[in-house]
């Protein structure tokens, strides 16, 4: 399914960290492609068409913003942003303009290797004429079947209200991605339906107490803090011991 | 002029040698008559310079089609005339703007007493001239000598001619050259009669009368002296630069009355030439009372022109409040250390009983050791104006209500008379009526009331009635002694009303001096300041009032007044030439008269801050000496107080500054031991693993290595995030975005940051059921949890539990961490928080480099709550964070429909 040795590119401009990057990215089998500046990507990006994008947001010459709205508008390439703690700002605003995922400095490799794949997927996914959407949901005790619309927790049934249930089904369609409050709360009541993040906590808050062991620990719907949500990815995730 | 430096003029001369550098050079070519050759000459030494490579441009100069000036003008270049429009017809200007932005080295601008079209900023084209020296252009002109203001009244006795354009003494004085173009007078005729003197049409007869040998034989001298009295100004002048030490004898200093008569002029002038001859300093005195206020138009004209004429001349005009003008002018001579003073022959004043002595009788007689001259002011002595006592209106009403009050007291009288009482009660009564009469009515009623008194009383009372005779001759003593008594009762009264309207009127505008000084005093921020003095000063003044202070490189009104005066471009412009020189202008001053409002400049004793815009009816009135001194005292005010207050807020900036310079330094010497220890470990660690090739390294080993690489680079991430996130909050940019969250939420993401620390560990979370949402920013509180549970995890023994509860007390959202650590001592659970306090145990519990609390104390404070630490009842520590509620929480009920159906 993943090709044997995707091609990733980086946008970064400390020498550092796309040398560690790309030794531990080559050392895991992917290939890559490395730009200093955004001006030094817009001149590699014509000859070859990496997989994945791992773009910094702090870069010299380019607000990440912008350029994320650049590439978004010809390409739906997989964004991943690199961020620093303090830039809770930008990171929301990258992901609105159309960034897909994002990584807080300092990450471990689990961290990226776990996003790189998430992305991955998503792309063959989006590349397929008629992408193949999972029936099953399975983890960690919580199997949600999307055809019959059944919900169990540790084999018994669980009752789901309409929107619950649409909200549970959106982020399967997204696991293992962050989604953040604006988008779920566009796709749950609309564009036009301007309600209160709150509202949406709410809902989360009351699908937990349904499908979690510990609503305060919660291993399914996990938190972004002052991002939004990410539901956890079945397929490459293990369900903790 | 023969103005005699003072020392401190030469030391701003010696010490201003750049300041001369930086305001241009007048140079005047002075003549007696038109025709003398003032422009021929200047024009030629124009080609001289010019030859030598000065950069010079013609800036004016009237054509006159004299064909030796035109050949003259060839080759030089010359600055288009500005063509303005005038009652429809075009008139040729010099253009000023035009001569700025060219900002030649020396400039010749004709004719400097020439009087500009209206429509152009100056009145006078000297004012133009003083622009553009001020500019740092040196400026050539010509000027004859009738056209200076103080020798204009004595030339229109030579020549009987008043000439309308004047240049101020002042402005002539301050050239720095002066050239004398003379031609004998026969020689002059001898031009004029080939026709080689133009002379402007339609004034060409009444000049006739001046071209005569008699009338250019006294212009010439004049000129002569003027110019020689010059050269001895400028001999002294030199000689005190060089040191010399002769002293002067002390300053003689004159004192000019100023009145609203037309001789006034006269007399002003009169002044002034004593003053230049004896180089004495001139101040002009008015006195107003209570009844100049009563003035009618005219007169008032007369006065401002008089009091405008004298600041023209160079002299300091005061005007003094009181009903006595000869006392308060003494009183004033005598404070100002007054050597002489000057008053117009005047004519005796009429009182009630025969001639009192004049105004200048009376000062001679009371001046003590101050000198009094007397000179005649020329045409028809008027007594000052401001002597008389004030003509009260008199209205209809007034009169019916004198006659009714009249017809009141003999119908007392006659009741009196019934009862048989004496006469005298019947006279009081009378005199009781004109006592009011005087205070309600004013001076006419009451005077015509007093005499009808008597002869109320004469036709009623006296034998025989009803006839004005009387038998019994004592009764003319009754009727003269009454009659006196009831015109010095109104005297009096009259004066004591004067008297008190006239403090009446100071007060009120002392009172509005104080006020808004008290006013300012109390407001912060600069737009309250200004609102408030908009108000003020409207109050006291009247009319539209707007302040405009520069923002972003423009001037513009503070607040909107869209539809108001200011909001025109042209006015706009009027404010911003105010702004940059500094002076007043606009409507009722000689700069930029056509302007809709009056322009102050807003002046500290460091810069203009703005400029004070007033549209007003009368604006004449507000350019009177004594409102324009209050105008000045209130724009002052205004401008101290936005200057305090713009001081004010870069002290409060600084002070934040110097305190977050402070907190930084501290913060780095005490954290530098924090930082390099875990960078001590990583390196150190990692250079064992760079040897492995030489010295192998068993695996646990490597694996222990490893893990405390790691453990260190976590450690010093949490240092790092938490100084970002100190800096950020004690700075202020941090906005907080309070939101509702449910407790779990925010708990649960805290102890996923934290997860790895939490190995092993009991971690018992309480949360009530329905618990409601809490208001405040996630990843603050985040951030909060993340450091209490990382203390909790780091400085409690392993194993040992951690407990979360959550609760809702009122309004208040409470959150508590629990350890089974050893404790915090007692005196240090208040300390704990404070920056760079580490629990004194150090081995037990030493809370990291104390920024974590520190945080988390910033933290509450910011959401207005507070985090405060205590010990456990069975050992341990409980930190508790209270945060105040956002009001009634969301329901926490999704307000949804039905479950779904399989």
């Amino acid at each position: 399914m993943i090709p044997t040795s995707p091609l990733i590119g980086i946008i970064e401009d400390e020498v550092s960290i796309r040398k560690f990057l790309r030794t531990s990215l080559q050392a895991e089998g992917f290939s890559v492609l490395e730009a200093a500046s955004a001006r030094e990507w817009i001149v590699l990006a014509k000859k070859d068409v990496p997989d994945v994008l791992i773009i910094d947001l702090g870069l010299p010459d380019r607000d990440g913003k912008d350029l994320i709205k650049e590439i978004r508008s010809s390409s739906m390439i997989p964004i991943i942003i690199l961020s620093a703690r303090d830039q809770e700002k930008e990171k929301i605003a990258a992901l609105d303009a159309g960034a897909d995922d994002y990584l807080t400095k300092p990450f471990s490799m689990a961290e990226l290797f776990a996003r790189l794949r998430v992305a991955l997927r998503h792309r063959q996914q989006a590349e397929k004429s008629t992408p193949e959407i999972p029936a099953i949901y399975e983890y960690d005790g919580v199997r949600v079947d999307l055809v019959t619309r059944r919900v169990f927790r540790e084999g018994n049934e669980v009752k789901l209200t309409k929107l619950e249930f649409k909200l549970l089904e959106l982020m399967i369609h997204q696991s293992g991605r962050v989604l953040t409050h604006r988008w779920l709360l566009k796709e749950i009541w609309g564009p036009h339906q301007l309600q209160e993040v709150h509202h949406l906590r709410v809902f989360v808050a009351n699908l937990r107490k349904k499908l979690e062991r510990d609503t305060a620990r919660p291993s399914i719907i996990l938190t972004e803090t002052g991002i939004g949500y990410r539901l956890a990815d079945s397929s490459f995730l293990s369900p903790p011991s | 002029m023969m103005e005699r430096p003072n020392p401190n003029e030469l030391l701003a001369e010696v010490s201003a040698a750049d300041g001369q550098r930086v305001r241009g050079k007048l140079k005047v070519y002075f003549g007696y008559a038109a025709g003398v050759g003032k422009t021929y000459a200047m024009l030629e030494s124009a080609r001289r310079l010019q030859a030598e490579g000065a950069d010079l441009v013609v800036g004016y100069v009237e054509p006159h089609d004299r064909p030796e000036t035109e050949a003259l003008l060839e080759g030089l270049e010359a600055l288009p005339p500005l063509l303005v429009p005038h009652r429809g017809v075009s008139v040729r200007e010099f253009d000023l703007d035009a001569a700025l932005v060219r900002r030649p080295q020396v400039l010749l601008v004709d004719e400097l007493a020439h009087s500009n079209a209206r429509e152009l900023r100056h009145a006078k084209r000297w004012q133009d001239v003083e622009e553009l020296l001020d500019a740092g252009i040196d400026v050539w002109t010509t000027c004859n000598v009738q056209h200076i203001e103080s020798l204009n009244d004595v030339v229109a006795q030579i020549s009987g001619i008043v000439m309308r354009e004047t240049v101020p003494d002042d402005f002539f004085a301050r050239a720095q050259e002066v050239a004398l173009i003379d031609l004998p007078p026969e020689d002059l005729l001898d031009r004029l009669k080939q026709g080689k003197v133009y002379l402007p049409e339609e004034a060409e007869r009444a000049l006739r009368g001046f071209f005569k040998k008699g009338t250019l034989t006294a212009l010439r001298e004049m000129a002569l002296r003027r110019t020689a009295e010059r050269i001895h100004v400028d001999v002294e002048r030199a000689r005190q630069i060089r040191g010399d030490q002769r002293s002067w004898a002390t300053r003689e200093s004159l004192l000019v009355c100023v009145g609203p008569s037309p001789t006034s002029a006269n007399v002003i002038r009169s002044a002034k030439r004593l003053a230049r001859s004896m180089q004495a300093e001139l101040v002009a005195v008015h006195v107003e009372n209570a009844g100049s206020k009563q003035l009618d138009s005219a007169e008032r004209a007369q006065l401002l022109a008089n009091l405008k004429l004298a600041t023209r001349l160079g002299a300091e005009t005061v005007t003094l409040a009181g009903i006595d003008p000869v006392a308060e002018t003494l009183e004033y001579a005598q404070r100002r250390n007054v050597t002489k003073i000057i008053i117009g022959k005047s004519k005796p004043a009429s009182g009630w009983f025969g001639h009192k002595d004049s105004l200048s009788d009376r000062l001679i007689r009371d001046s003590g050791h101050i000198d009094v001259v007397v000179v005649r002011g020329v045409g028809e002595s008027l007594p000052p104006v401001s002597l008389s006592l004030p003509p009260q209106s008199s209205s209809l009403a007034a009169w019916l209500f004198t006659a009714a009050t009249l017809v009141f007291c003999t119908i007392a009288s006659w009741v009196w008379h019934f009862f048989d009482f004496t006469e005298a009660n019947l006279v009081m009564t009378y005199l009781a009526g004109v006592v009011f009469i005087s205070f309600r009515f004013g001076l006419w009623p009451s005077v015509v009331a007093s005499v009808a008194a008597v002869l109320l009383f004469d036709v009623f009372f006296t034998l025989p009635h009803y006839t004005v005779a009387v038998h019994d001759s004592q009764y003319l003593v009754t009727f003269a002694v009454m009659l006196v008594v009831a015109l010095s009762i109104v005297a009096l009264s009259n004066r004591v009303k004067s008297q008190a309207n006239l403090s009446k009127r100071n007060e009120r505008r002392t009172e509005a001096l104080y006020r808004l000084s008290r006013k300012l005093n109390g407001i912060m921020g600069s737009e309250f300041l200004i609102a408030e003095a908009e108000r003020t000063v409207a109050q006291v003044f009247g009319g539209e009032v707007a302040i405009l202070l520069p923002k972003d490189g423009r001037l513009l009104p503070v607040f909107g007044h869209e539809a108001s005066f200011v909001s025109n471009p042209n006015e706009i412009a009027v404010a911003e030439w105010v702004l940059h020189h500094d002076q007043i202008a606009g409507a009722g001053t000689d700069t930029l008269p056509a302007a809709q409002g009056l322009y102050c400049p807003l002046s500290s004793p460091h810069q203009t801050v703005g400029v004070l815009a007033i549209r007003h009816r009368d604006v004449e009135e507000l350019v009177l000496p004594e409102p324009r001194s209050l105008l000045e005292a209130f724009t002052t005010m205004i401008a101290l107080a936005l200057e305090r207050d713009r001081l004010t807020l870069d002290n409060q900036a600084a002070q934040v500054k110097a305190e977050t310079e402070e907190l930084r330094s501290t913060l780095l010497a005490s954290i530098s031991h924090d930082i390099r220890t875990p960078l001590a470990v990583i390196a150190g660690a990692s250079s064992s693993l760079m040897q492995e090739q030489t010295r192998p390294i068993d695996p646990k080993t490597r694996q222990d290595l490893l893990a405390t690489m790691m453990e260190e680079s976590d450690r010093l991430t949490r240092l790092v995030d938490n100084l970002l996130r100190l800096t950020q909050l004690s700075s202020g940019r941090v906005q907080i975005e309070k939101e509702w969250h449910p407790l779990e939420e925010v708990i649960g993401s805290a102890l996923r940051a934290v997860d790895s620390l939490l190995v092993g560990r009991e971690v018992c979370i309480h949360l009530p059921d329905g618990l409601p949402m809490g208001h405040f920013d996630a990843i603050l509180i985040h951030q909060l949890l993340v450091n209490l549970l990382q203390n909790a995890a780091r400085y409690t023994p392993e194993g040992s539990p951690i407990e979360i509860n959550g609760a809702n007390e009122g309004e208040i959202t409470v959150i508590e961490v629990a350890d089974r650590g050893p404790g915090i001592s007692p005196s240090e659970l208040e300390t704990v928080f404070q920056t760079f306090e580490r629990g004194r145990a150090q081995r037990s519990d030493s809370r990291g480099s104390g920024l974590g609390l520190a945080i988390c104390s910033v933290i509450a404070k910011v959401h207005g709550g507070k985090i405060s630490a205590r010990t456990r009842d069975a050992g341990g520590t409980v930190f508790r964070l209270q945060l105040p509620g956002g009001g009634a929480p969301p329901p926490r009920e999704s307000p949804d429909e039905e479950a779904e159906d399989p």
